[in-house]
């Protein structure tokens, strides 16, 4: 981790209509780190990815990107981030229409036409193997998958483009213990060896726990508070020692012990 | 391109070692695959220590190296090797296209599974329709599952939202058959008969025609959608689950508003077709609207406005069922709802047409001429 910002956010506002969802919000994300979002239901955490990504105009605030203002980018300079970036959406959002291997190759053939379909074939199989997917996933139609393996499917197409900054929404809700701590391994492996940087909204106290550098703590609009979960757990907001020192916290903690 | 993966092999000892530069990333890694793919030579060794830069994809093309020639990857920086480690251990044999037979096989599945599609949406469509039946008998057994207001809120977009546009549909095309059939006519200095024609053809054929092919294409279409996408969300089976049956709470309003307001809809845009025939007539022929109007009842025998009402129903009720029917038979993907809506459509106008054909034969055999 370095002192280098790869996401800036600076006094973002957005609402929908009456309900403000963020009021003057601020968040770093730092190179090389992989810091997770954390906060209750419907406190905003993908709406907050959503406008980081440029899906989602808010209302004020600046974003910066790898060192590039999202709101300003023209449509050169956008395509460009979308390809060091890579987003995992809360409900997967496969292409239903595609199979999960094309669904891997879609970024591929979008940004490098000149791959042959041959090294095309063999770099989906194996992102989907190492998003751990049975190899008999790769043919069939999302509609023909369990909702956990959508979400694996998800992962394996934002990996596709090796990108250098991942998006991830609640990528192991829906999986099982042992599938989850499979991509936590999965996630901080490709971290070491690709440099990579992670915006990671999750619930799963393990993930938070196992490979979070940092924690970002949604609530009443902004960010409250952020820092590694100890540093969090110094903090007295209600919030915050209920979370991380609830039952289910304590007993990620003890399970990270183990380990 | 700056950094472009490259490789150039050099004799050491003996040996072949592939020297390595540049980035190997996908995107630099251009043709290098195919270079690989294609050398005659097995290499000994791989030299990687120039190499700027692995990600998973040069990691995959040195691993099957590896896996190919045997060749020793020498000069990897820890993360290159982890890397290469990775992807090895995700090196599984993947079938990644679906099953495809033969060209020939395929065209005659394609011909067999058609047929067999027509023949089940057939059958599909029966069912559906005894299904509506059981619900209504249900019902009817049970007034108070009678959803009121579904029926209400059925009736207000099918009917009251679409009268501009079939009033407007319809003027128009009073406006046309009065002016071709006077064009016509006048040969005959016979214009006068335009009233006969605009009153007959407008009550008895196209004021329930043209209405069940703008309601089809409004409404119908509109149930498929809707159902569809509600099937495709799984809405439909949490609601069985829950214990709300759809065909009562979704097919039957939809269902019972385009039945009851096909013959209102019909009527209507029978009048308003006449009122375009009649300024015509008025503009272009010089006959003053009293005397129209006088004509108009002279010519136009009480049977013609029984015909459309008779048929208006039966129209409405076929283009409720087959949107409702398409939009259930939706799934997997949202491409479905594309096509059973379309199908809707052309389904329920098709229905229609053969049907008012069979009316018109029906109608003249009965005497209603
Ligand atoms: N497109 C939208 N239109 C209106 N409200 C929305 C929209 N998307 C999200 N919201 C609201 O914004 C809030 C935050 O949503 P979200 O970011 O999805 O929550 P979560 O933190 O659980 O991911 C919720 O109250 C939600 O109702
Ligand atoms: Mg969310």
């Amino acid at each position: 981790m370095s002192d280098e910002t790869v996401i800036t956010v600076r006094g973002l506002r957005n609402a929908f209509g009456e309900q403000v969802v963020h009021e003057s919000l601020d968040l770093d994300l730092y190179r090389g780190e992989i810091l997770g979002v954390v906060g209750g239901s419907g406190t905003g955490k993908s709406v907050l990815m959503r406008s980081i990504i440029g899906l989602q105009q808010p209302e004020e605030g600046e974003i910066e990107i790898l060192g590039q203002n999202v709101a300003e980018a023209n449509e050169s300079e956008y395509l460009d981030l979308r390809r060091r970036w890579g987003v995992l959406f809360q409900n997967g959002a496969l292409f239903s229409t595609l199979t999960v291997a094309e669904n891997v190759q879609v970024p591929l053939r979008e940004f490098y036409k000149d791959l042959d379909e041959e090294l095309l074939d063999e770099i989906a199989s194996y992102k989907i193997v190492m998003s751990g997917l049975p190899v008999e996933a790769a043919p069939k139609f999302p509609s023909e998958l369990s909702g956990g393996m959508r979400k694996r499917a998800g992962i394996a197409r934002a990996l596709a483009l090796d990108p250098p900054l991942l998006f991830l929404d609640e990528p192991t809700a829906g999986l099982d213990p042992i599938g989850a701590a499979a991509f936590d391994q999965l996630i901080l492996d490709l971290k070491e060896s690709l440099d990579l940087t992670v915006f990671l909204i999750t619930h799963d106290l393990d993930t938070l726990y196992a490979i979070c550098d940092r924690v970002a703590v949604l609530a009443d609009k902004k960010v409250i508070a952020d820092g590694t979960i100890d540093e969090l757990l110094a903090t007295d907001h209600p919030w915050i020692q209920e979370y991380f020192d609830g039952p289910r916290a304590r007993a990620a903690l003890h399970a990270k012990e183990r380990n | 391109m700056e950094g472009q993966a490259d490789f150039t092999e050099r004799e050491t000892n003996g040996e072949t070692v592939l020297h390595f530069t540049g980035r190997l990333t996908v995107a630099r890694i251009g043709d290098l695959d195919d270079r690989l793919t294609d050398m005659a030579i097995r290499p000994a060794k791989a030299d990687i220590s120039e190499v700027e830069r692995v990600d998973t994809v040069g990691a995959w093309i040195l691993h099957k190296l590896k896996r190919d020639y045997g060749t020793k990857i020498v000069g990897a920086s820890n993360n290159a090797e982890r890397l290469i480690d990775q992807v090895a251990s995700a090196d599984e044999i993947v079938q990644v296209r679906p099953d495809e037979g033969s060209a020939f096989s395929r065209t005659l599945a394609r011909i067999g599974a058609g047929t067999m599609e027509g023949f089940g949406s057939l059958r599909g469509l029966l069912a559906f329709f005894g299904g509506l039946c059981i619900a209504i008998g249900n019902v009817f057994a049970n007034p108070r599952r009678f959803r009121f207001n579904a029926v209400v809120q059925r009736f207000e977009t099918v009917g009251v939202s679409s009268l501009g546009i079939i009033g407007l549909m319809s003027f128009l095309i009073g406006i046309v058959i009065a002016q071709q059939g006077a064009v016509q006519l006048r040969q005959f200095g016979a214009e006068v008969f335009t009233i006969n024609l605009v009153g007959r053809i407008t009550m008895r054929e196209l004021g329930v025609l043209m209405t069940a092919i703008m309601v089809a294409g409004r409404s119908g279409s509109a149930f498929a959608a809707q159902l569809g996408s509600m099937k495709l969300a799984e809405e439909v089976d949490a609601m069985r689950t829950i214990g709300v049956p759809p065909m009562e709470s979704l097919v039957l309003p939809r269902v019972l508003a385009t039945t009851l307001l096909m013959p209102l809809l019909g009527f209507y845009a029978a009048l308003v077709m006449i009122m375009g025939g009649g300024l015509l007539c008025w503009v272009s022929l010089g006959i003053p609207p009293d005397t129209f109007i006088q004509r108009i009842r002279e010519v136009v025998p009480m049977t013609d406005l029984y015909v459309g009402l008779i048929k208006a129903p039966v129209f409405g009720f076929i283009i409720g069922l087959t949107g409702c029917f398409q939009g259930m038979q939706v799934e997997g993907n949202n491409e479905e709802v594309g096509l059973k809506t379309t199908a809707a459509v052309v389904q329920a106008i098709f229905l229609v047409i053969v049907l008012d054909a069979f009316f018109a034969v029906f109608f003249s055999s009965i005497g209603w001429v």
